[in-house]
């Protein structure tokens, strides 16, 4: 990749604003990854490298800080993202066999995207609503004591939306 | 405005996750639409604790509690309840005794809680802060302002007897004291609001229904210490938390509660929010303080202690959420009120997320002493679908397990340790015969090792060894050298590690070697999981005397490798089974049996 592709990504204004307020800030660097995520759903190379250049801070360091964060994520999701939570209450409730039901009904692993860009799954630790245990999460939408059978009408429900 | 009649909606994550926030605004819309607006008000409030009900919905001055309410029963409550003055019968929390019209005080679940912190919670609109002020808010911060020198301050708290709620129980005030003796040009309050115990969501619900405790305490501490800007550090997995802290600081803002000279005092303090990103390691307070600054959450070698080289090298005082929510009690109701309630080495209450095997998973909060017993069974209402109580597993991945012979064992500090285990954060999970307590360790240590931010070799290697000794375990390739290696790596993370996540990693496989050791053998030594849960020694097998020869598993069967006669006994192919327990969950004649 070219140096040039600084130059590929555009930013919005309101994420460009919020550097500049953020910039002379101490220990700003966590923050302003959140907002990149927040605008293009993941952190995109070409964006840690504007970052890196409108902050004065070597990629690598913004690699080592977006690396070590879970909620940081550096390849694109699915449009829908599936959340399985496994907090204690959840895995004892059987969330291990909605993650492996999704990816048998997906066909994909873990972290992975489908063919048609529509789904990823992945486990997140606690969602903090284990009375609802198992949990599961697409987009905003959060499914409790969720069973095995669901699943299809789950996904079907998502696809294509 | 004087209204006859008060809904509150509960707005916690567990019943907003249920559609809490669809009952809302069809109430509303029912109300304006009957033509009702004036006579009653209705109002979103933070979570009420008994979250397996949920959602819920409160009317007062009635006290009824309605529970497991759906979005299309709003028009019902504003047409029956609120304008007929008759209460949704159906809708009514079940009790054994009589489906009668009951407080929710006089409810089995809330009998033996008390509140301290989660006061609050479920009884004000979090997003107001009149509410707040109306049920005593801030009347502590201006007490102290007014009336006391931060010795006073750092006084009432030692006789309250306060102890940090985060996990590691050190006295609140002798840590605030530490950071007010050293002389510096700038000092900060920091809330640790990362709650990344798998399990417990205690403090998210705190923060949600109880914003302005928060903002109080830490005013408070600021005056005491000498410091003017603090920082909220939260996880950015709980976004409802992180909008309603705003809202909270704006309101307070406004009316001259954060800034400059407040209440005309002189003194002057404001607030920041940062977020965190997913690493559990950011509990420890050195990590958090790294992450703060914007750097990978690795914590550092202590000391020095934050309370005098803490956030950009400056002395620092961090409490978790729970601590500082009792801080404003405290100071207004006096240390001595604080130190009458639990037991001679921990005082005051401990708020747990109850969950697991439990009939009432919820949120509770009881005195100190309380027993086990009677936060399982009197509160919780017993195991779930009438099974049998195996374990209790406390402090989470730091933690251990505590079984039914200790059950009357009352919770506090030093008795949660003898027996192995620790208070944490408050995450109570209660586990039935059908847990697997090897499977139960090596998903604590699996959480760890993923979370080892991979700075000292204790923690990095001996956590993924033991991990990698546990998994064979499970898969019925473990030696009865395997458990003695385990304690070895123990022992070593325990006495070399870094930080708390290292030095508390083994606990829960050692826990469980101490109270289930014949699990362990049973996995290695008779290549059998007891429990059923562990997939690799796990065998399905059709009784010939109970099957019919419906054939239903064998259509369910993903690998086809069930096989027989019509109306004949079936049998599985063992060469072929994946151990996926289909045949086991869909066959309706318990024909299947899993060893």
């Amino acid at each position: 990749m070219s140096v040039n592709a600084i130059a590929d990504i555009e930013f919005s204004s309101e994420l460009t604003d919020f550097i500049t307020e953020w910039k002379e800030k101490p220990g700003n660097l966590i923050m302003i990854l959140h907002k990149v995520q927040q605008e293009f759903g993941f952190i995109p190379r070409e964006a840690a490298m504007k970052v890196s250049e409108l902050l004065d801070v070597p990629l690598a360091k913004i690699y080592g800080v977006a690396t070590f964060y879970h909620f940081f994520k550096l390849k694109k999701p699915g449009k829908h993202n599936i959340q399985v939570c496994m907090g204690t209450a959840c895995y004892l409730k059987g969330g291990q066999d909605l993650v492996e039901e999704l990816q048998s009904l997906l066909g994909v692993e873990l972290e992975e995207v489908t063919d048609d860009g529509e789904f990823s799954i992945e486990t997140v630790r606690c969602v903090g609503c284990c009375g609802l245990a198992p949990v599961m999460v697409v987009g905003d939408e959060v499914f409790g004591k969720v069973e095995k059978q669901q699943l299809p009408e789950i996904i079907a429900k998502f696809r294509n939306r | 405005m004087n209204f006859k009649q008060y809904i509150l909606v509960c707005g916690g994550t567990g019943c907003e996750s249920s559609k809490s926030d669809e009952i809302y605004r069809n109430l509303l819309s029912a109300a304006e639409s009957k033509d009702v607006k004036s006579d009653v008000q209705i109002l979103k409030t933070g979570c009420f604790g008994l979250c397996e009900k949920g959602p819920i919905v409160k009317v007062l001055p009635d006290e009824s509690f309605y529970v497991h309410v759906k979005p299309e029963d709003a028009t019902e409550i504003i047409e029956e309840h609120v304008i007929k003055g008759r209460e949704v019968k159906r809708l009514l929390y079940d009790t054994s005794d009589s489906k009668a019209n009951k407080a929710m005080e006089n409810l089995d679940f809330y009998q033996k809680q008390f509140r301290i912190v989660l006061r609050n919670c479920g009884v004000i609109n979090p997003e107001d802060i009149d509410e707040y002020i109306a049920r005593d808010g801030y009347a502590a911060l201006s007490k102290v302002l007014s009336e006391m020198t931060p010795d006073d301050v750092i006084a009432e708290l030692k006789i309250s007897g306060l102890r940090g709620r985060g996990g590691a129980g050190f006295p609140t005030w002798l840590k605030w004291n530490l950071t007010k003796e050293v002389e510096s040009d700038q000092k900060y309050v920091v809330c640790n609001a990362d709650e990344g115990d798998p399990g417990a969501y205690m403090d998210r619900s705190t923060l949600e229904g109880d914003p302005h405790s928060l903002i109080e305490a830490m005013a408070i501490a600021a005056y005491t210490i000498g410091a003017d800007y603090g920082y909220i550090y939260i996880r950015a997995e709980y976004p409802l938390a992180i909008n309603r802290l705003k809202i909270a600081m704006e309101q307070a803002r406004g009316y001259g509660l954060l800034g400059k000279d407040i209440l005309g005092s002189g003194f002057n303090f404001d607030l920041e929010i940062r977020l965190g990103a997913g690493a559990f390691v950011c509990g420890e307070e050195t990590a958090l303080i790294a992450s703060l600054e914007g750097e990978r959450g690795m914590p550092r070698p202590r000391p020095p202690f934050p309370s005098v080289k803490g956030v950009f090298g400056k002395p620092t005082v961090i409490n978790n959420v729970e601590t500082w929510a009792n801080v404003p009690v405290i100071l207004h109701k006096g240390g001595k009120w604080f130190a009458s309630i639990g037991t001679e080495d921990s005082k005051g209450t401990k708020v747990f997320a109850l969950t697991g095997k439990i009939n009432n998973s919820g949120l509770v909060e009881v005195p100190m002493g309380t027993t086990l017993r009677e936060i399982v069974y009197d509160i919780g209402g017993g195991i779930k679908d009438g099974k049998k109580f195996k374990a209790v597993q406390t402090g989470g991945p730091s933690g251990g397990v505590i079984t039914a012979d200790y059950i009357d064992t009352p919770i506090d500090y030093a008795s949660l340790q003898k027996l192995g285990s620790i208070m944490g954060s408050g995450g109570m999970i209660i586990m039935d015969e059908d847990d697997c307590m090897v499977d139960v360790a090596k998903f604590y240590l699996d959480f760890t090792v993923d979370e080892s931010c991979g700075k000292c070799a204790p923690c990095r290697v001996g956590g993924k060894t033991m991990l990698h000794l546990l998994e064979g375990i499970t898969k019925g390739k473990g030696t009865m050298d395997d458990i003695e290696k385990m304690k070895k790596i123990a022992l070593g993370m325990s006495k070399a590690s870094l930080c708390g996540l290292g030095q508390t990693a083994p606990n829960p496989v050692l826990s469980t070697l101490r109270y289930f050791e014949d699990e362990y053998l049973a996995h290695i030594q008779e290549k059998r999981c007891p429990a059923g849960k562990c997939k690799d020694l796990t065998v399905y097998e059709i009784i010939s005397d109970k099957c019919i020869g419906c054939g239903l598993c064998a259509r369910r069967c993903p690998v086809s490798c069930i096989s027989g006669e019509k109306r004949q006994p079936h049998v599985i192919d063992q060469e072929k089974c994946i151990k996926c327990g289909e045949c086991y969950s869909v066959c309706k004649f318990e024909a299947v049996s899993k060893k």
